[in-house]
């Protein structure tokens, strides 16, 4: 058995593939799905603690959710085509795609903020109801996360800048951070759904 | 499917698996959007169906975005990815059916 798994390992590296780093990264998504399981369930116990504020109904605006629905999913895609370029060594590519990448998080994290501020100047802040409390952890967190992904992915740019080709290292990080911001995504799904479609019904 | 069978490029994608999850993706998220924007259905029921198609689209980014599959050398991410699912669902299942019956015995609702 033990050596099945080492062969196997080896195996794995022969032919670039999971590395026990990025598996090691896998394990780290698999705890931070529990954190997010957790404040998904603490929004499904609070959601219907308005304390006579606002409901679901009256804060979120489905339109602005849409587009950030539609920059997440394009940076997904923008990132895929990043590693396609990474995997084949064109850096130049990759980087550009990586920018691409970057400017939508961006974009997404500046409407996130906007729809956050706009709710607090009407007084709707996490300082309202319970139902609000549970919002702006749930999104907080999930925006949090898309801030982090957003430094490494500067980080890793500025690492691969001037760079003429990408070793097995550099190429591990840029898998890790791909199995993030895809990991953000499906979060995302589960946020639109369950916390702004589920809350206009 | 192509993808899996080719020499190459089978455990990070190709340009047409990536464009396939995107396409698949936009189609289930317009499809939730729509039908609660639309009121097609009753909230019981649009409720529901959006639920489903939510875990119809994790599944196509698991897929197509993480390229999760059933080959060896992906089998402990996905036991690892099995088991959390199995923590989550006892996770928010269990707590909302404990604070549900908390708040009827309370009274507090």
């Amino acid at each position: 058995m033990a050596q099945n798994m080492t062969a196997d390992a080896a195996h794995a590296h022969d032919e670039h593939h999971e590395s026990p780093v990025v598996f090691g990264f896998w394990l780290y998504l698999m705890t931070d799905c529990i954190i997010f399981g957790t404040l998904f369930a603490v929004f499904a116990v609070l959601r219907d603690q308005f304390a006579g504020g606002p409901t679901g109904h009256e804060v979120f605006e489905l339109s602005g959710v849409g587009i950030e629905t539609a920059i997440l999913l394009f940076s997904s895609i923008t990132y895929g085509f990043g590693m396609i370029a990474a995997h084949e060594n064109k850096v130049s590519t990759m980087r550009t795609w990586l920018g691409v990448t970057f400017l939508l998080g961006l974009g997404f994290l500046f409407m996130e903020i906007r729809e956050f501020s706009h709710m607090i100047a009407e007084g709707n802040g996490p300082d309202r109801s319970a139902f609000l409390s549970a919002f702006f952890t749930l999104v907080g967190t999930h925006g949090l996360h898309v801030t982090c992904g957003l430094l490494w992915m500067a980080v890793l740019l500025f690492q691969t800048a001037g760079k003429t080709e990408l070793n097995e290292r550099m190429i591990g990080k840029l898998t890790c951070l791909s199995l993030f911001w895809h990991f953000l995504d499906i979060v995302w799904i589960c946020v639109f759904t369950f916390v702004y479609l589920m809350s206009v019904i | 499917m192509a993808d899996h069978i080719s020499s190459s490029g089978e455990s990070h994608g190709s340009v047409g698996s990536y464009l396939t999850g995107f396409v698949l993706a936009v189609i289930l998220t317009v499809a939730s959007f729509g039908l609660v924007m639309s009121h097609a259905m009753s909230p019981a029921g649009t409720g529901g169906a959006i639920a489903l198609l939510a875990v119809v689209q994790i599944v196509v980014h698991l897929i197509y975005f993480l390229h999760m599959n059933g080959s060896s050398e992906q089998r402990w991410n996905v036991m690892a990815f099995v088991f959390t699912v199995l923590s989550v669902l006892v996770l928010v299942a269990g707590t909302m059916f404990i604070m549900h019956d908390t708040a009827i015995n309370m009274m507090s609702r």
